[in-house]
């Protein structure tokens, strides 16, 4: 650790000239005030999307509707893979706060871990309702559901994809203070998934076997 | 923590810069304990709304506005916990985007759904003379 840090000590000198001007004068909370205003604008998105559902979710055309589709243990463990990777995001950035390097990227791995075991169901889910004739081209109902389950899906393949880039900068560069924000903003990338969850499994799921 | 904070500090950015240490100090994300609290909050709002819908006894009537009313509290939990919103004059504009952002959501969801349940309600095979 000492010795990567010295190793380090001649590019971070170089780094620091680069960013001296630009990173230094603030915190970087103008850069996480903008992508938390990103973040606002994705919201708006998923509302859309929610509204569509929410919408179409009676239009199933004589095909299988929610409560015949859906399995909610299953859901469950879904919802217990992104809860517990909020916890472990959580858990990396206090470790990055505390300048402990390899303790940040031991809970980000835990957190990528999670998200992949999140992907996996969710896409085995998808398969097996394609394969059962319940795919988006069967009514209105699943075109819907597809669209705003693969969204959200989409997004945390992204936050994945930029987890393993932050994490090869942390391994390259350490904490440095421009990490630090990067790692933020994916923070507030990564809960703020969550909280779109908790709406999917609400709307979609749970109202959708209870109704 | 404070002093382990400082020292790494002083390794990597030298000591003119320290002070960005405080800015990103425990209030902005959060403790171990704020964590661990709102994770266990999260876990019993998620688990009471699976279990009253799983068990199959409690009607739908009384089922789908307590999962609404728990998710809606779910949500909050993981602003103030996870995100770490509250009303500090620093983070006033995060709060302002966010609550302009949740009035557009509302006006978009609940003015999609109203508009198109009353469309459906007037536009029942019965109503309509054609066919």
């Amino acid at each position: 650790m000492t010795g990567n840090t010295q190793m380090l000590a001649g590019d971070a000198a170089l780094l620091h000239d680069v960013e001296a001007h630009d990173e230094h004068h603030d915190d970087g909370s103008k850069t996480t005030l903008g992508f938390w205003i990103y973040l606002m604008s994705d919201c708006i998105l998923f509302a859309a999307v929610f509204a569509s559902f929410a919408v179409l979710r009676g239009q199933t055309a004589g095909g299988p509707d929610a409560k015949e589709l859906f399995s909610l243990p299953y859901v469950a463990g879904e919802t217990a893979c992104l809860l517990l990777s909020s916890f472990t995001y959580g858990m990396a950035m206090i470790a990055a706060e505390r300048q402990q390097r390899s303790a940040t990227l031991r809970w980000l791995g835990v957190t990528l871990a999670l998200g992949l075991g999140f992907m996996f169901m969710e896409l085995h889910e998808f398969a097996e309702l394609i394969a059962e004739g319940a795919g988006p081209d069967r009514s209105a109902f699943l075109s819907s559901f597809f669209t705003l389950v693969g969204t959200h899906g989409l997004h945390v393949l992204s936050g994945m994809v930029w987890m393993v880039v932050l994490m090869a900068h942390v391994l390259r560069r350490g904490l440095t203070q421009a990490n630090i924000v990067r790692l933020t903003c994916l923070s507030l990338f990564w809960h703020f998934l969550d909280i779109v969850w908790i709406g999917v499994f609400t709307i979609v799921y749970l109202t959708g076997v209870a109704a | 923590m404070a002093t382990a904070h400082t020292s790494a500090h002083g390794h990597d950015h030298g000591h003119d810069h320290s002070s960005h240490g405080h800015g990103h100090g425990e209030g902005a994300h959060g403790s171990v304990k704020s964590y661990i609290v709102g994770f266990i909050l999260s876990v019993i709002l998620t688990a009471i709304p699976f279990a009253l819908v799983m068990s199959g006894t409690v009607p739908a009537a009384t089922a789908v506005p307590v999962c609404f009313g728990l998710g809606i509290v779910q949500i909050v939990v993981h602003l103030v916990y996870f995100l770490h919103m509250n009303s500090s004059s620093a983070r006033s504009w995060n709060m302002a985007a966010f609550l302009f952002t949740l009035l557009i959501v509302a006006i978009l969801v609940v003015g999609s759904w109203w508009v198109m349940a009353h469309l459906n309600a007037n536009m029942m095979p019965g109503a309509m003379p054609m066919e």
